[in-house]
């Protein structure tokens, strides 16, 4: 782990995503995923909504933005790496939401992308509040497990353990699980089927 | 205290607890396929890695393949670049790799299964969401992102937080015309999309215990489409009977010790869940979806809800339809029959029942697309590709298909589509504007006759 993997505050603009159950293959459709790299997928994100218009990742107000805010259930269905990748890629390196599915959950662990729950009043106050004044700075505080925008501070929720590996930087998982190599033996040695 | 097999599996595979609060669990068998993999080997090149178990991974091909012309190199030039980084990649890190031409090809939830690579009692990793299907065996099964794919290739190993679990009981008789994908449609419209978010799902109850194989496949398949990461059945007799004799699975002495210990890995009878639900299996119909997520779904005899909610106004948008519309009598132009969910010999012998004598509707293009090498030669042996093909239906060799539409089968504009697939979101089939409505495999071949949704029950009596 180094500096560059801390992430103990992420600040900047905000960007809504409202709606509930927002899928990957909306997020990066999957057309898209016929590639051996993730180095292009910014440019594509969420591209059919987009085609609709009046999408915020059109809007110009929104430009640079870096923290995300969903409803609930953002990023269910398919396990592709590439919706969270492809979201990085453009610029998000947080995301503020009343549920996370599991497999993007997982996923953006995996990427150093804290994501952090919220009550869905609050997420709601937020997104309407960035939806007011898209200029304004909002701080996703993973180390104070808060979001603080104008005046307002409302309160975020992520795992202690998770935090602690945003705040100190130890997010990627293959290190520590090569750790104890041993141990993982000792438990391959314990299944049966391994020997069928 | 009694465990249930969760609990067991979870235990016996726990290397150690993280720092993070995960618990570092040990993967059993890691199923490859060409789309979620090439970032992860290439990962592996960077850190100077190798695959720690190349004996418990094994790969295959599914997403891209077309399922009518299969001469290399492909018409699409991106597809043949994911095929040569999958030949190169698992001939480098030396792994078995089922191609297009190997007899062993197909869907890679299909095969696990059919090769007896899934098995009672083991911890499955692939980098697909449907990956749950393996939990019809007594596995527990996750869909993981390519960085974990990388890290199970590197470690065996994935980081995860323990799920709850909840066991979804379902007692009772089905009904003619009914079948397992009515009763996880049913099961996730009841619990809704996100309600499986944080549990596992343990299905029980007669109606499950009574299923074969392919149809407890079906069911646990879409337990992601209810938000649980995995869902299982527990192993029995049924299991066992499925598993002798396929290749991958122990033989004759060895055989009778793995069905001792797969016995000792199921729920006790006393055990405890975090929280259980049941259904009335005698109550649930045959059910298709009407909106953008699997939740959205109703009985063949009911009406479409009214669109009252944020969520179900933008679906009637999208789907353009009304409030208060009957589901039955909607037009569709494409029947498709196929995807991990629903294209195993079952699935298409019950789907030929109807077709049989039958003719596709003028105007609505049919294709049926087996979930494997074996599924097809079954079929054929059983005649049913001519049935299909007497019918109007297009036979195709096995991939994923218009499941996700990552190959050429695609809808066009915005083509309604009766598909036995998994997913109905906005452009999953292919064509942004497409819609999809989930079905069973006999109520998708219902439809391709009769040219609209149709209660298959009044075809089958």
């Amino acid at each position: 782990m180094n500096n560059e993997s801390i992430r103990r505050q992420i600040a900047g603009r905000a960007i809504p995503i409202r709606g509930d159950e927002i899928d990957t293959d909306r997020i990066i459709p999957a057309r898209y995923l016929r590639t051996v790299t993730f180095d292009d997928l910014g440019t594509h994100v969420f591209e059919d909504d987009r085609a609709g218009g009046d999408h915020p990742f059109d809007d110009t107000n929104y430009k640079g933005a870096s923290i995300l805010v969903a409803n609930a259930n953002f990023g269910c269905g398919s396990s592709r790496e590439h919706a969270p990748q492809a979201l990085m890629r453009w610029g998000i390196d947080a995301f503020v939401g009343e549920s996370f599915a599991e497999i993007f959950f997982s996923n953006c662990i995996a990427l150093g992308l804290p994501c952090l729950t919220a009550a869905p009043e609050d997420v709601t106050k937020l997104q309407s509040a960035v939806e007011a004044d898209p200029t304004q700075d909002v701080t996703c505080d993973v180390a104070a497990k808060e979001i603080r925008f104008g005046g307002t501070v409302i309160a975020g929720q992520i795992e202690d353990g998770l935090q602690q590996q945003f705040v100190d930087g130890s997010w990627d998982a293959l290190g520590q699980l090569l750790v104890d190599r041993e141990a993982i033996a000792t438990t391959a040695d314990g299944l049966p089927y391994l020997k069928y | 205290m009694s465990k249930n097999l969760f609990e067991k599996v979870w235990a016996n595979h726990t290397v150690r607890e993280l720092p993070s609060g995960q618990s570092q669990l040990f993967v059993g068998l890691h199923l490859v396929h060409e789309v979620t993999s090439p970032q992860a080997f290439q990962m592996l090149r960077e850190r100077g890695l190798k695959v720690l178990h190349p004996e418990r991974t094994y790969a295959t091909v599914d997403h891209i393949v077309p399922t009518d012309v299969r001469e290399r190199p492909f018409l699409d030039e991106l597809a043949e670049e994911m095929m040569v980084a999958i030949e190169r990649n698992t001939a480098e890190f030396e792994l078995p790799l089922y191609g297009m031409d190997d007899r062993r090809q197909g869907v890679v939830h299909v095969i696990g299964p059919e090769l007896g690579l899934t098995q009672p009692g083991m911890t499955i990793a692939c980098g697909d969401s449907h990956t749950s299907t393996h939990g019809a065996f007594g596995a527990i099964a996750f869909g993981i992102g390519t960085s974990q794919v990388r890290d199970v290739l590197a470690s065996q190993c994935l980081a995860l937080a323990r799920p709850k679990v909840r066991r979804v009981e379902v007692d009772g008789k089905l009904n003619e015309g009914v079948y397992a994908k009515d009763v996880i449609l049913t099961i996730i419209n009841r619990l809704g999309v996100n309600g499986g978010v944080g549990f596992a799902y343990e299905f029980a109850g007669s109606a499950i215990e009574e299923m074969d194989m392919e149809a407890r496949m079906t069911v646990c398949n879409m337990s992601i489409e209810g938000g649980a990461r995995c869902g299982y059945i527990n192993p029995d007799q049924t299991t066992y009977e499925y598993l002798q004799g396929r290749v991958h699975a122990p033989k004759d002495a060895v055989f009778d010790e793995a069905v001792a210990w797969w016995n000792s890995m199921r729920s006790e009878a006393d055990s405890t869940f975090d929280d259980e639900v049941t259904l009335d299996a005698a109550s649930i119909k045959p059910t298709v979806t009407w909106g953008i997520n699997p939740g959205q779904s109703c009985a063949i005899d009911e009406h479409l809800p009214a669109a009252d909610g944020a969520g179900t106004a933008e679906a009637m948008d999208f789907m353009g339809f009304e409030s208060d519309q009957p589901i039955a009598g909607t037009k569709v132009d494409v029947a498709f029959i196929g995807s991990c969910t629903n294209s195993r010999i079952s699935d298409l012998r019950e789907a030929a029942r109807v077709a049989e004598g039958r003719k596709v509707t003028s105007g609505v293009r049919a294709l049926v697309v087996p979930g494997s090498h074996e599924v097809r030669d079954q079929a054929r042996s059983e005649g049913l590709d001519e049935i299909f093909k007497a019918a109007g239906f297009d036979w195709r060799e096995p991939g994923c298909s218009m499941c996700l539409a990552m190959n050429p089968d695609k809808l066009q504009g915005r083509e309604l589509c009766a598909s036995s697939s998994n997913r109905n979101f906005k452009g999953r089939q292919g064509s942004p504007t497409g819609r999809t409505l989930l079905m069973s495999p006999a109520m998708v071949a219902a439809a391709a006759v009769t040219g609209e949704v149709t209660d298959v029950r009044s075809i089958l009596n």
